[in-house]
């Protein structure tokens, strides 16, 4: 069983939901990644989620295009984020690291090359933001050699034949895009995304994570009321941002966030945390 | 790559296949939430690719709205001035807004119309698509925002109030290179963003499926007269065809007619900038290799980690570091030939052309203009070639007066 399984078979023993920070890695220096990573597990991540710079980040909004601007600017690539993995695993060998980025960086490395050396850095999950099922044959392969569960994106706009061919080939969890737009976008309707993950769950057996527009405690309990996990990025890359000349002020406000959103996440009505505990 | 083997007419023809690939190039890269919309788009495409009364509109509107068909015109005294093969030129600047970007938005805004649409995007280097696409959602009465990269708003800043003028909103991109390539990536974002009501007209022979196929079968137009024009002129096919490569568009829609002619050698003209060996060009066909960026595998200029690298031509609509997925496939298979020349080239085949012909290129245009005297005179009398003459050259006229120091 993948770390990612385990940790949310885990979670669902527990009745919890997962916690999921996004953090741009070498965002807002390469020197500060791994302390950040470990800093957000401390206050009650439960999976990190490390995004990998790219000039033209073609998905994201604003706030996440600058972290990657600043990444790149301090000459961040794909192996030295994964270098980055590694230094966490050293010190962290449980909590799942997955990798979202686009395809560019991992085709310019290879993908027997990059599946080989994430799985020794001890990636767990790759997203790749622009490579539907469709295109991912190759990588799927070669991720499968290494043992690392590829991630896939559910929207709004996918229908449900669709979403059967991507629960097919996705593992580890699927991430529901829970607006039309770009991450960061501030026009979240949780009644539509608690609807539509509803309806999700009668078609795809894996956890389902929900994340683009979750920006504060608030937005995140009431999310984590219906979904398995809870993706917070650009609301943790902002807090980043704020600091980005004091990386130790950084890492103390991206500890707050992560904390106070785990305690509304802890916070649940019992009803939601019992039906969950009944499942398993 | 492979550039000396000669295609089998099968390897180019009948392209792209169901999941829009030329070969290894092109296909489908793009977030999950545009799937749904790209599919929707292409059924409405082949739809009315098949239907006869759009058809009907499209040629009609081409003809009186954008004054089509654009003559072929024998240069003569450029011709003998070169002294070599008789040079002819296809006249796109002589189309309404002063390019072949036209045939594209009119194309795909009947289509935004058809499909419900009622709010359009563009993004635009030079300015001509953005242009040309504020210009028809005008006619067709349809909202308009357009992305253009805050250093070509600098640069164009004459189109950028033409737009305006036609009612199109102008937005500046700052994040990036502030060019053309971040005016796409932040038009994807506003259509994943208002993907309900929005139609995204691409300007070029990039993008995800179906738009390199849909975008070349509306420029299509080009070769199909200019293959007419010239067998009616000469009475046999011409040697050679030669246009300028951005992302690419006049270039397919000239060569794409003339690909099972087996006989007519087909030469795409990149921007050298200051010289392929400075790095300081727009040219990924020459110097570059093939990766993913804007929905389609193609050949890019990236550096050794994946990242797109900035680049550099004296003319904005060739400023990008990819081009359309068909040319990379024509490339490999050696049906087409890619070359590249330098701004300075450029500017001497503009001014050439100007004080011969009186036709101010494009600067785009002129670096087809360039590759072609070169190639007018290894071929010799008795030789034809056409050349894309893709656009006019008065939005120029700054760029050209700042590159030789005279204040205008």
């Amino acid at each position: 069983m993948s770390r990612l399984a385990q940790r949310f078979a885990a979670l669902r023993r527990a009745g919890r939901r997962a916690l999921v920070p996004y953090v741009t890695a070498g965002d807002p220096e390469p020197a500060a990644t791994v302390g950040l990573m470990h800093d957000m597990v401390a206050a009650g991540a439960d999976i990190l989620e490390l995004g990998v710079p790219f000039s033209d980040p073609m998905a994201d909004g604003p706030v996440i295009q600058r972290a990657s601007e600043r990444a790149l600017a301090h000459g961040v690539s794909l192996r030295g984020v994964l270098s980055m993995v590694r230094d966490f695993r050293h010190d962290d060998p449980d909590t799942p690291v997955v990798l979202m980025g686009y395809l560019n960086p991992v085709e310019t490395m290879g993908y027997e090359a990059f599946a080989r050396a994430a799985a020794e850095a001890g990636v767990d999950g790759v997203l790749t933001v622009d490579l539907p099922p469709e295109e991912a044959g190759p990588l799927l392969a070669a991720l499968d050699g290494g043992g690392i569960d590829p991630v896939f994106l559910l929207a709004p706009t996918t229908s449900d034949e669709r979403t059967r061919q991507v629960a097919a080939v996705a593992r580890g969890f699927v991430y529901y895009v829970s607006l039309k737009g770009v991450t960061g976008a501030g026009h979240l309707d949780v009644d539509a995304v608690r609807r539509r993950v509803e309806h999700l769950r009668t078609l795809v057996d894996l956890p389902v994570g929900v994340g683009f527009g979750i920006r504060d405690a608030a937005s995140a309990a009431a999310v984590g009321a219906f979904a398995d996990a809870v993706v917070v990025g650009s609301a943790v890359v902002s807090r980043i941002e704020q600091h980005a000349g004091d990386p130790a002020a950084a890492r103390a406000a991206v500890a707050e966030l992560v904390g106070e959103l785990r305690a509304a996440l802890d916070g649940l009505p019992a009803a939601a945390a019992v039906r969950q505990a009944a499942d398993t | 790559m492979l550039e000396t083997k000669q295609p089998a007419p099968e390897a180019v023809a009948g392209l792209p296949d169901e999941r829009g690939h030329f070969g290894p190039y092109g296909g489908l890269f793009v977030a999950e939430t545009l799937m749904g919309p790209l599919a929707e788009l292409r059924a409405a495409w082949e739809h009315y690719l098949a239907d006869a009364q759009f058809q009907r509109e499209l040629e009609e509107e081409l003809r009186d709205y954008v004054g089509r068909p654009s003559p072929l015109y024998h240069a003569r005294r450029w011709s003998e001035q070169v002294g070599g093969a008789r040079l002819w030129l296809k006249r796109e600047d002589l189309n309404h807004t002063g390019a072949h970007k036209v045939n594209n938005t009119v194309g795909q805004a009947l289509l935004a119309r058809r499909m419900g649409k009622t709010r359009i995007i563009a993004e635009t280097g030079a300015g001509q698509h953005g242009v040309a696409t504020a210009t028809v959602a005008a006619r067709l009465g349809l909202e308009c925002v357009v992305y253009m990269g805050a250093e070509d708003m600098e640069r164009q800043a004459i189109n950028v109030y033409r737009m305006k003028l036609l009612g199109a909103e102008v937005v500046p991109v700052t994040s990036g290179s502030r060019t053309l390539k971040d005016a796409l990536n932040e038009a994807m974002r506003d259509w994943v963003t208002n993907v309900d009501d929005t139609f995204y007209i691409i300007g070029t022979v990039a993008g995800p499926h179906p738009y390199p196929a849909m975008v070349r079968d509306f420029q299509a137009v080009i070769g199909r007269e200019a293959r007419a024009q010239i067998l009616d002129k000469t009475g046999r096919l011409p040697d050679a065809l030669v246009a300028c490569v951005g992302g690419g568009s006049n270039a397919m829609g000239l060569f794409h007619p003339f690909l099972a002619d087996e006989g007519v050698a087909l030469y795409g003209v990149e921007a050298a900038g200051r010289g392929l060996e400075t790095g300081a060009h727009a040219a990924p066909l020459c110097a570059g290799r093939p990766g993913v960026l804007h929905g389609n595998r193609t050949y890019l200029m990236e550096d050794a980690d994946g990242q797109i690298l900035h680049t550099h031509s004296i003319s904005a609509g060739l400023d990008y570091p990819g081009v359309g997925p068909e040319h990379a496939w024509l490339k490999d298979t050696g049906r087409a030939r890619y070359v590249a020349v330098t701004d300075d080239e450029a500017l001497a085949a503009f001014h050439t052309l100007t004080r011969v012909e009186g036709i101010m290129p494009a600067l785009e245009s002129a670096h087809a203009l360039a590759w072609a005297e070169t190639l007018a005179r290894e071929l010799g009398p008795g030789a034809e070639i056409i050349v894309n003459l893709s656009g006019r050259g008065d939005k120029d006229i700054h760029t050209v007066a700042a590159h030789e120091g005279i204040a205008l």
